[in-house]
Parts: structure tokens; sequence; C-alpha cells
């Protein structure tokens, strides 16, 4: 049995991460916009006798240049590891993706090689046709046409690679460069590909070097495609039309508005019902749990710890939290499969540069809206370190998945009366654009203080538009979200439960643990309009914001019993009970939106920058802008009371 | 006439003639196509006018107007 490592390559948004899912029967994030895959994943797969290790690299157009996902690609097709190369292409834009395919097999023309031509489906619907057989003796590679993203096609693609390795690739017509380049090439001797490569370093050589890949991928391209009505073309009329109308002058602003809008609304409006039904359900299992204790006898702190302290925190965690984040994040997952997300960031790099960033920091801060550890991870988008660093530092102020739930049960309790959903998503869209005008007024500060420099080039390719797999987008963000939420629930929520549950009722003195904190922070929590209790909450919800309201009620709770907060008017009923108004509310929104990030996107800051001090000032910026924000607000309500 | 990048307006289109300046941005525009002799057609500007997009080699990429003043078109033709 052999063991074979197959290098999966391509350049961005061709669907390799689709391919290797397909062929893995692994989940890897997917979505069209280029640059999405910014680290290496490696998977396996069984075919007969053979074991595959697929690697997914970053996309590339070039294996010529110095960006760091290009390195990461060029060094390892070009090492030792890879027995085998699968070169992944876009149907529709041929000549573009046979560019890279050339470098790939110039690199090692006889390598096992398959060229596996994707988004076939796609091309289809556009009317272009593909000579699979023409390509496959131009290159003297194996050709598989393939649609990733319908089900059962992964297996000719294997099919294909067992085929490449049983009949060897032979590269039959190396590239003819240019006599001079030739002749550089022949004098420097050696491997021919490394002699090009050092070549390309030569201001004079690498026009005629990348000229010439040029020229060649599209005379392949032009000879094996052939389209209806003119130039193959992956971008059509009809994605013109759409760009038109989502970027233009007049209409792209508005659209993002009405968009974040409607999501929003959708999250508020439909989040409630789930909410109340989770609630009693897990309120009965509580009574169930609390009948079996008493069955067996167990001993009165045994209750406690198990069903008021881990049960009830888990259960409200799910239940309060995990319905919003269930509809926002299919809902923002279907947009970026349609590919609406480098729409954003082309719309909004103007601004960005107003403030010496980069235009992609949009595409971070939508992460960032999912979740701010994705988002951070994704600054790997952004070429410059400054302009890196400055969307790693501001990411957490645009409030991510664990925290809207937060944000909208308060605005829900607090500000939008009898108005209905409507009113709600208006509040929270008001909300959010505050915190993405602060994000952009920190990214200003910075790059005009700490990072001073200017903004560095900017390219963002713009794919066509795809019509969204809605089912299967739907039903994977639901049942991905659904683990991930419970997997942190059952991570951190019951143990936060389980301590907090301790620190009610360990008593020192006169008073329970709880409260010596909640004491001890009452000052500082007054100060900035709230109150111990919930400055405490969020220094124990570090690990995870979705804790943070659980805990709070948990707090206010303690030693009472409680029956289900599903619902927003049982949650609001112990809230103003424990002297919660608006003020104290919008205080509590204030520095939901702006304080230190969860734990886990701390460290993915810190490994992504390699410094702990940036961590550190991850967690303190934000943090700052909240306390003092938090205090004007709480000083000038005093003075209007 | 010499014209650059950002000289398109919608809708124009025209062939590259000559890359100049150096450096990471030039091998950037080469990779993504705009070698001598490339055909690049404008698709539309931002809302904010800066930055465009433009049709490469079956692609459509958004470029900032600085970074593409080193691009230098031949000829400009606007389709009838």
């Amino acid at each position: 049995m052999a063991e074979r490592v197959i290098a999966l390559a391509g350049n961005p948004n061709v669907g390799k991460s689709t391919v290797f899912n397909s062929l893995t029967g692994m989940r890897r994030h997917t979505g069209n916009w280029s640059g999405k895959t910014v680290d290496t994943a490696a998977g396996r797969f069984r075919r007969g006798e053979n074991e595959y290790i697929l690697v997914d690299l970053p996309g590339t157009y070039s294996l010529l240049t110095h960006s760091a996902e290009e390195e990461v690609a060029r060094d390892f097709l070009g090492g030792d590891d890879p027995d085998g190369v699968v070169i992944v292409c876009d149907a529709a834009c041929l000549g573009r993706n046979l560019n890279l395919a050339l470098q790939v097999l110039e690199m090692a023309p006889h390598r096992p090689t398959v060229l596996c031509v994707n988004l076939m489906d796609e091309a289809e619907t556009k009317g272009i046709k593909l000579d699979l057989d023409a390509l496959s003796s131009a290159l003297g590679v194996t050709v598989v046409g393939m649609s990733a993203r319908r089900r059962g096609e992964a297996a000719r693609l294997g099919a294909a690679l067992d085929r490449a390795f049983a009949a060897p690739t032979d590269f039959p017509v190396p590239l003819c460069y240019a006599p001079e380049i030739e002749s550089a090439i022949a004098a420097r001797g050696g491997e021919r590909w490394r002699a090009l490569q050092h070549l390309s370093e030569d201001p004079a050589m690498v026009d005629g070097i990348v000229s010439t890949l040029h020229a060649r991928a599209c005379e392949i391209a032009s000879a094996a495609v052939s389209a209806e009505g003119g130039t193959a073309c992956g971008y059509t009329a009809a994605d013109a039309r759409r760009d038109r109308i989502l970027t233009g002058r007049r209409t792209a602003y508005p659209i993002m508005l009405v968009l974040l809008f409607f999501i929003l609304w959708l999250t508020v409006e439909g989040a409630n019902y789930p909410s109340a039904w989770l609630g009693a359900l897990f309120g009965r299992i509580e009574s169930g749990l609390l009948g079996l204790m008493e069955a067996w006898g167990a001993p009165a702190w045994l209750t406690g710890v198990l069903v008021e302290g881990v049960w009830r925190t888990l259960g409200r965690v799910v239940s309060v939290m995990l319905p919003p984040m269930l509809i926002f994040f299919p809902l923002f997952t279907l947009m970026e499969d349609a590919g609406y997300l480098p729409r954003i960031a082309y719309n909004l790099d103007r601004p960005f540069r107003a403030c010496r960033a980069c235009g992609k920091q949009a595409l971070c801060m939508c992460m960032g809206f999912g979740c701010n550890a994705v988002g951070v991870v994704g600054c790997r988008i952004i070429d410059s370190r400054r302009e890196r660093l400055l969307a790693v530092l501001t990411n957490s102020f645009v409030p991510c998945n664990g925290r809207f739930p937060t944000l909208i049960a308060l605005i829900v309790i607090f500000f939008a009366g009898n108005g209905g959903g409507a009113v709600s998503a208006l509040l929270l869209l008001g909300l959010i654009l505050v915190a993405v005008a602060v994000s952009f007024g920190v990214t200003w500060l910075l790059s005009h203080t700490l990072f001073r420099g200017m903004p560095s080039a900017f390219t963002l390719e713009m794919p066509p538009f795809r019509r969204p797999r809605v089912g299967r987008v739907l039903v994977s963000a639901v049942v991905d979200r659904t683990l991930f939420v419970l997997g942190r629930a059952a991570a951190v929520a019951a143990p936060a439960g389980l301590v907090i549950w301790g620190m009610a009722n360990v008593t020192v003195g006169e008073m329970s643990l709880l409260g010596w904190g909640a004491a001890a922070l009452e000052p500082l929590g007054r100060l900035m309009g709230m109150d111990g209790a919930i400055l405490l909450a969020f220094i124990l919800g570090l690990p995870a914001n979705e804790i943070v309201l659980p805990i709070v009620l948990m707090i206010y709770t303690a030693g009472g019993s409680l029956g289900e907060v599903g619902s927003s008017a049982a949650l609001g009923e112990i809230l103003v009970a424990n002297g919660w108004d608006g003020g104290r509310a919008a205080c509590v929104l204030i520095f939901t939106l702006f304080h230190w990030p969860c734990s886990t996107t701390l460290l993915t800051v810190k490994r992504e920058t390699g410094s702990a001090a940036m961590a550190a000032m991850a967690a303190l910026l934000p943090t700052v802008v909240g306390v003092l924000l938090c205090i004007v607000v709480n000083v000038i309500r005093g003075s209007l009371l | 006439m010499e014209y650059r990048l950002c000289d398109l307006a919608p809708g124009q289109w025209g062939r590259v003639s000559e890359l100049r300046g150096t450096g990471g941005m030039r091998r950037r525009l080469l990779d993504l196509g705009l070698v001598p002799g490339a055909e690049v057609r404008c698709m539309g500007r931002s809302p904010a006018g800066d930055p465009v997009a433009y049709l490469i080699c079956g692609a459509v990429i958004a470029i900032r107007c600085t970074d593409g003043a080193d691009v230098v078109l031949g000829e400009v033709w606007e389709d009838g």
C-alpha cells in the first residue's frame, strides 16, 4: 500500500476547498471570494490500495512572486513532499488559470499531475464549451471536468488521480521563451525551473517570462474553449448588471444598509419563538432532574451544583443565545456564498483608505460579525503588515455572533417598546453602525499614531455571482453553528456555571464570594452606569461572550429559585427587579460592543501576530473605548436627571 | 496620446503597451495578467469613484488609480 501526498493548487476562488471537501469528506469553510483559504490543510482519503494525503494550498495567481500565500504554495510545490499535484481550474476562466498550471508543470514536468477543470456546470450555463481531450494533449496531463459543488463528483477525480500515477505525466511542449531568456537559462544551467525563478527577479527578464506564460496559456485555452456569443468569460453581462446596482454610486451604500437591516430583522423576529420553546424545554428537564436527584437522595449541594449550577447555565446559554446565532449566521453565509462580500470590500475601500487602511479590512470585519477569531485569521488576506495589524486590532470592535443575542435581548426589553421586530432591528442596525464608525475611528487613530504609514497597494478580485446553494448552506451552517455553540456551552458555560454556583454558595464572613466580587467591582460598575455584578459577569465571561448575560442572571438569582427565562419578558422582569433601567441597559449595550474580546480571539491575535503585546493591545483598545464611552454616557445621563 | 489605466471610463477598453514602475505592485499587476499586449476593459467604478473594476484576462479585478498609474495603454476604444 502506497501513501501519496497530493498538493491541491489553483488560482484563488476556483473551488479548491470544495474539491478538497468532496474528496476528503472534511468540511473546510468555503465561500465565494478570493483569499478565503489562508492556511494549508491536509486530509486523507483512500482509493483501493492507495492512501492519498491531500494538501489544500492557498490560492495563487503565480509561483514567481513574493506575497506570503504565494510563497507557501511555491515552497510546498517546489519541495520534495508532493508525490502528485491536482491543479484546480475555473472552467469559465481557463486562460488565466492555465498560466498557473503551466508554471506548476514547468516546476516538475514529470510529476503525476491532474488538471481538474472545476465549475463545469457554471460554464455550461454561461454557454462555454470545453474540449477536455484537446486540453489533455496540449498539456500532457490527465484532465477531468467536474462540478465539485455537486455530490458524487469526487470519485471521478479520484479515478483520474489513479490514472495519473499509472501513466506518468509528460509535459510534452516545454515553453519556448524569447531567445535572450532561453540563452540565460542555458547559461545558468541546473534545473530549468530554478533558473526561471532566478531570472524572474531580473527586471529586464520578468516581462518576457510572464508574457510568454500568459500568451501560451491563452493559446491553449482558446484552442480548447468554444463559447456561444463571443467571449469565453466567467463574468457575464448579468454579473455586470448586478454589479452596476450593488456597487453603483447611488445604490451601493443604501443596498448594504437594507441588506444588513433585513438580516437583523429576520434574526430578531425569528429568534423569539425557538428561544421560548428551548427555555421551556430546559425548564421541564430541570424539574425532571430535580425529581430524579430527590428520588436518589442526593445531597443538597450536589443537586445545587449540577442542576442549579451547570444545567441552568447551560440551558440559558442554549435557549437565549443559540437561536439568534442560528438565524444570523446562515443568512450571512448565504451572502458569502453568493459572492457579495468582495463587493462590500470594493465599496468600502475608499473610506478605509481615508483611514490609511485597506478595503480588504471590510472582509475581515464581515467575518468578525460571525466570529472575531475567524475575522482575525482572515486578516491574512491583507498583504501589508501594517494594514494587517490595523485590521487585527480593530476586529473585535464589530460585535461577533456571540454578542448579538445580548444586544438583541436588551434592545427588545428596554428600547423597542411595543414597536416589535422592525424597530428592534432598526435600533440594532444603529448600534452596529456605531460599532463600525468607532472601528473606522480607531483605525484612523492608530494609523496616525502607533502605526504610521501610507496605504499600500490593493487588488481585489470580484468573482462572478453564484447562485447560493441555499439548502446545503443552511443545513451546514445550522449544523456547524449548533455543534460549535453546544460544544462551547459544554466546555465553557457548564464549568462556568459550576464555578459561579460555588462562588454564590461559599461564604467568607458575611457574604458569598460572588457577593464580595460584585461588591469590590461595584464602585467602578456604578461609575460606568452598570453595577458590580454586571462587570463581574463580563470578567467571568472572558472565555465566551455568550455566557455574559446568563452569568448576570445567575448572580442576580443565586440562591433564589427561578423558572425558565426563554422569553424576553421573563428576562426583563429579573433585570428590572435588580435595578436595571434604560440608562443602565444603554451602558451594558455599549460595553457589550466595546470590551476585551473573548480568550479564543486573544489567543488567535497572539498566534497571528506572534506577539503577546499585540494581544494585550487587542484587549486594551476596545476596553478603554468602552469604559470611557460608558462613563460619558453615565455622566450625561446623571446631569439630565 | 498615451493613456493610463485609470483614464479608462466604464465601457472603454484598451491594450497594455507598457508596464512601468518597479517592485511588488508591478509583479502583482503582471500576475493578474496586465502583460504587454493584454486587453483591459473598464467595468465600472466603486461608489466613491476609486477603486475601479477592470476585466483582465477573464476576471474582474478592482485596482486603485494610484496603483494602476504605471500601466500604460496604447489606444483606447469604446463600444458603440
